[in-house]
This record gives structure tokens, C-alpha cells and sequence, in this order.
């Protein structure tokens, strides 16, 4: 293993040739442009000089899209925190069940997760809507109450359908959906490759079951708990549709204002510096991983 | 059969955390929250009624409407051979590049494999916006060229993100590859082509066929990258059936995502029974 690439030069190249012309030209190239773009200033309607100067920067941490970024960042958060806390259950549950159950119930979390984003969301609005299936069946039961409050007299007044779609809510609802299963895979990951011995040894030495999650089993799941933050953190801080099909009008994230400097403002040098402050957000986000990871390892040896 | 109820009947064990009621309760819940918005939607596709809220009998009149939109078949026809051709080209590229890392050490290939995880880290829509910049500033793909010729720019994105997804996918193939296997062809004489045909090929085989529906689903899926890249004689599924539900939910595109959502998960099915069959063979063949 691991031949010298002067020993078979004609090989190396053959093999190293087309992916690394491909990766270049077009992915390296596209975000260097981009990453050009975003020091740079429109100079008439469809040239733009890049000139050196932060002022895309500049306009992207003044206050209004600054908080667009930050909140960007708060709904990740919150969706990251609220599919640990549903899914960190469910990855205990297939960890512990038998192979054929656990087979099953692995294709029961993947299944939706293969199913297209688009149609997810769209299947969310459905439920969702003024008139979707949550609030006919609110106003279903609703009716029934007040038809039995009626025999006695009271008479309440008309359901007003909760409104559940447009806003905060329904963004980190749907982000919670979207994500769910990023977060249960590497929680289950983890679990999976835990010794059991010691879940043992502990509930046999007196702990319960609640000490034994948080002294035993949460210290050892660690790096499964870290890396799912990290899947579920990152997709959901550039979130698109997510925001833009669930969402209203004070519930759009970075990824929609992106969108929008190329596809209506026509501020290609802004967008350009607002999606390289993403980036540098997710690559932080591995960074710390990476140290956190690191850190863990010295800390074992 | 005694034993089997007496099993049954007795208390959980302190690790069958399955049998406890409240993960039962919780996993139900999951599910439910999960799955009950992707059933209601089938469901609903067959529904005879516009407002699409109350069940009034069974229908297959919205997939006869889907079915005569010659714009959605259209794009479905789009999205299937960019998928296939994007899919063709990521598993060429994707194989070598798995080759390269496996074989060789050269200087910068740490940096080679840092580049490579970058498609699969980078957030889409950033990705999205240097696809546009670049189809529309450094290489303007010509929108007038003979269909499938047009679809170039979006298949050219497609494969820029998914042959990473391959490479690692066969990458890990190639690790349970015996290169005692490949020492032994050399020694009998076999020149480079003949031992990668012969020798490497049959074993990365399953890698191949997992890499490519993989890059397939990821092609069939995506919708913000090709939204960036598309133009309107070049629009695919997911992005026609976005301009349908930006507005509203009608029954015809619960018709039109049944059709993708049967379509994607017949391939998740024919992945798994592959790959389940090809860890059974490697069990098999470390048995003998």
C-alpha cells in the first residue's frame, strides 16, 4: 500500500488527471471567483471590479444583516438542540434492540431521509396551513365542543385557525423534520460501538438508570453527540428551502438573502461576501470539532 | 411456547430499553411526526376533491392530469438524464480519484483529500451561487443547443458535488481489497490494465454500484444547486414542482412527489439489496 507516485508515473497521472482538472475547473474556480467577487464593487450593470475593498463585509455586519446571521445561527441552534433531545432516545432504542428490530428500525428513520427535501417541506405545508390537517382537526374537535357546550347553554364562539405556517415556528419545525435523522445516525453510531459491560456495572453498583445516561452513557457518546451537532448545525445555518417555503417575511435566513442579492438585487460582490461568511462559519464549526476531537484523543492516551 | 410467554411476561432487563414503555411511546411519536405528513400526502393524491382536506373517494384523476402536463414530464425527463449522465461521469471520476488516494502517496495529498471533503462540507446555497456566477461570467453555457446538450451546466454542477460522495464510497471498497491478489497477477506477468480489468475491477465492483445510486439520488434530489444553474428551457423536477407549491398545495403535485418519493425510495431498495448482498458475499468469501 501507499506505492511512490514515481514509480508508476504514467498510472499517477492517469488517475490523478481528470478528477483534479474537474475539481479545479469547476468547484475550485466557481468559489475563488466568488471569493474574488466578494472584495469587490459593481461598476455598471454587469461588470464588476474587484477592487480589494471589505465593504461587502462591512454591509453584512451592519445591524439589519447581522441580524439576519444571528438569527440564521439561532434557529440551527435551537433545531440542533431540539433532534438531540428527541433523537438522543430514539438512537438508545435501536442500540439496544434485537439485530431484526434494529434493522427495521434504522430503515424507519432513513427512509424519509431519502425522500426529497422539496417534498418534505411540501408535505409540511400541507399539515401546516391555515387550513391544513392540524387545524381541520383542532377545528373538528373545536365544533364538537361547542356543540356540546351548546346543549348546556354556552355558546362558544368560532374556531380561528391557528396560524402555523409563515413564521419562526414553522421554520424550526420544519428544520427539526428535515434534520432529524442527521442527528440519529451518529448519536447511534456511537452508542453502537459502546461497551455494554459498563452500562452494567454501573446499574449494578446502585446507580439508576438516570445517573447511569448522564454519568456513563452521555460521557461516552461524546464524539456520536459532537459530530451529529455538527451535521445538523451546519446544514441547517445555510438552509434555503426550508425558510423560504415555511417561513414569512421576519423568518428569512442567511441562505434566503444570499438568494436574493443574485437572483433580484443583482448585488453579486454582497451576496458574494454574505456566502463567504457561511463558509467560514461551517469551517469554524469542523475546526472545533476537529480540536474538540484532538483534544479528546490526548486527553485518553 | 411456554417459555416464549414467560419471556415475555417478565420485567424488562436493565438494557431493553425496547421494552420500556415510554421509549415505546416515544419512538411511536417519532414516527408518527415523521411519516404522517409524507403518508397524508400520498394519500391525498388520490383524493377526489381541490381543497384537498377531506377525504371524497378515490381518484386517479390528478395523475392522469400529471401525466398530460407536458412541462412536468418534460422536467422529469430532464432530471433523469441529468441524473444518468451526471451519474455516469461522477462514478468514472469518483473510481479514479478512490485509485489514486488508495495506491499512492504523493506530495499534497493531504491537501487533495481536503479539496475533495470541500464539496461535501460546503453549504449548497454557496455552492449554488458560484455555479451561477461561474455558467454566467467565466464559461456561459449556450441555452440554445440541442436538448440534452443544454442541460450541460447543471450536470456539470451535479458532478462536481457528488463525485467526492463516490470517491469515498469506493474508497472504503478498495480498503478490503487483498493486494496479495494484486502481487500474485503482476509476478504471472499481467501489465498495469490487464491487473486493474481483471484483478481490481471485480473487487471494487459493489463500491461502483453503491457510488452510483448514490450519485443518482443526490442528483434526482437536488434542488438548490440545479435552481442556480437551471434556466427556463432547462427547469428539472424538483425545481418545476417548486414553482407549483410556492404558492399553493394542489392535489397535482401530490400526484407529481408521489411519483419521485415511489421512485426514490424503489432505488433506496435496490442500493440496500445490493449492498446486503454484497456484504453476505464478502462474509462468504472470508468463510472460505
Amino acid at each position: 500500500m501507499d506505492e511512490s507516485w514515481t514509480r508508476a508515473k504514467g498510472v499517477f497521472a492517469t488517475l490523478a488527471g481528470p478528477p483534479v482538472v474537474w475539481l479545479v475547473a469547476f468547484f475550485l474556480i466557481p468559489l475563488g471567483i466568488i471569493w474574488a467577487f466578494s472584495f469587490g464593487e459593481n461598476a455598471s450593470l454587469t461588470q464588476i471590479a474587484i477592487n480589494g475593498t471589505f465593504s461587502n463585509y462591512a454591509h453584512a455586519i451592519k445591524p439589519l444583516y447581522l441580524g439576519i446571521i444571528l438569527k440564521s445561527f439561532w434557529f440551527a441552534a435551537l433545531t440542533t438542540v431540539l433532534c438531540l433531545v428527541v433523537g438522543f432516545p430514539v438512537a438508545v432504542a435501536i442500540t439496544f434492540a434485537s439485530e431484526k428490530t434494529k434493522a427495521w428500525l434504522l430503515l424507519l428513520i432513513m427512509l424519509p431521509f431519502w425522500t426529497n427535501l422539496l417534498i418534505r417541506t411540501y408535505a409540511l405545508m400541507a399539515v401546516l396551513r391555515t387550513e391544513g390537517y392540524i387545524n381541520f382537526t383542532l377545528g373538528f374537535l373545536w365544533n364538537g365542543v361547542a356543540h356540546l357546550a351548546a346543549l348546556f347553554g354556552y355558546h362558544a364562539p368560532a374556531f380561528t385557525p391557528l396560524e402555523l405556517l409563515h413564521n419562526n415556528f414553522a421554520v424550526v419545525f420544519g428544520l427539526v423534520y428535515v434534520q432529524l435523522p442527521f442527528m440519529v445516525l451518529p448519536l447511534y453510531a456511537a452508542l453502537d460501538r459502546l461497551d455494554r459491560s459498563l452500562l452494567e456495572a454501573s446499574l449494578d453498583l446502585g446507580a439508576g438508570q438516570l445517573t447511569t445516561f448522564a454519568r456513563v452513557v452521555v460521557p461516552m457518546a461524546m464524539p456520536g453527540i459532537v459530530s451529529g451537532v455538527l451535521v445538523t448545525l451546519i446544514p441547517s445555518i445555510g438552509a434555503y428551502l426550508t425558510p423560504d417555503l415555511l417561513g414569512g417575511p421576519s423568518s428569512q435566513m442567511i441562505a434566503n438573502v444570499i438568494e436574493r442579492q443574485f437572483k433580484t438585487a443583482n448585488d453579486w460582490p454582497f451576496g458574494a461576501a454574505l456566502s463567504f461568511l457561511l463558509m467560514y462559519m461551517t469551517f469554524v464549526a469542523i475546526a472545533v470539532q476537529a480540536m474538540l476531537a484532538r483534544g479528546r484523543r490526548s486527553a485518553r492516551a | 411456547m411456554t417459555a416464549v410467554a414467560v419471556a415475555r411476561k417478565a420485567p424488562p432487563g436493565p438494557l431493553e430499553y425496547l421494552r420500556r414503555w415510554p421509549i415505546q411511546a416515544w419512538l411511536v411519536a417519532v414516527a408518527f411526526f415523521l411519516y404522517a405528513p409524507l403518508i397524508t400526502l400520498i394519500a391525498f393524491s388520490f383524493n377526489d376533491s381541490r381543497r384537498n382536506i377531506v377525504w371524497r373517494g378515490f381518484t386517479l384523476k390528478y395523475y392522469a392530469q400529471t401525466f398530460a402536463d407536458s412541462d412536468l414530464i418534460a422536467a422529469f425527463g430532464n432530471s433523469l438524464t441529468i441524473a444518468a449522465v451526471s451519474t455516469a461521469v461522477s462514478v468514472a471520476l469518483g473510481a479514479l480519484t478512490a485509485l489514486l488516494l488508495w495506491r499512492f502517496k504523493f506530495p499534497g495529498k493531504p491537501a487533495l483529500e481536503g479539496a475533495l471533503a470541500l464539496p461535501i462540507v460546503v453549504p449548497e446555497i454557496c455552492m449554488g451561487v458560484a455555479m451561477l456566477v461561474f455558467f454566467t461570467q467565466v464559461m456561459p453555457w449556450p441555452t440554445t443547443l440541442i436538448w440534452p446538450l443544454n442541460l450541460g451546466a447543471i450536470i456539470i454542477s451535479h458532478i462536481s458535488f457528488s463525485f467526492s460522495f463516490v470517491a469515498i464510497v469506493i474508497r472504503g471498497r478498495l480498503a478490503s481489497f487483498n493486494r496479495e491478489l494484486e502481487e500474485a497477477a503482476r509476478d504471472l506477468g499481467a501489465g498495469e490494465w490487464r491487473i486493474f480489468w481483471d484483478v481490481i475491477m471485480p473487487h471494487m465492483r459493489p463500491g461502483l454500484v453503491a457510488g452510483a445510486l448514490l450519485a443518482f439520488t443526490l442528483s434526482l434530489d437536488d434542488f438548490v444547486i440545479t435552481f442556480f444553474t437551471s434556466g427556463p428551457d432547462t427547469t428539472t423536477f424538483p425545481v418545476k414542482v417548486y414553482s407549483m407549491v410556492r404558492f399553493s398545495v394542489t392535489p397535482e403535485v401530490n400526484a407529481a412527489s408521489t411519483i419521485l418519493i415511489v421512485l426514490t425510495v424503489a432505488l433506496t431498495a435496490i442500493a440496500l439489496r445490493l449492498q446486503g448482498a454484497d456484504v453476505a458475499r464478502a462474509e462468504m468469501g472470508e468463510g472460505l
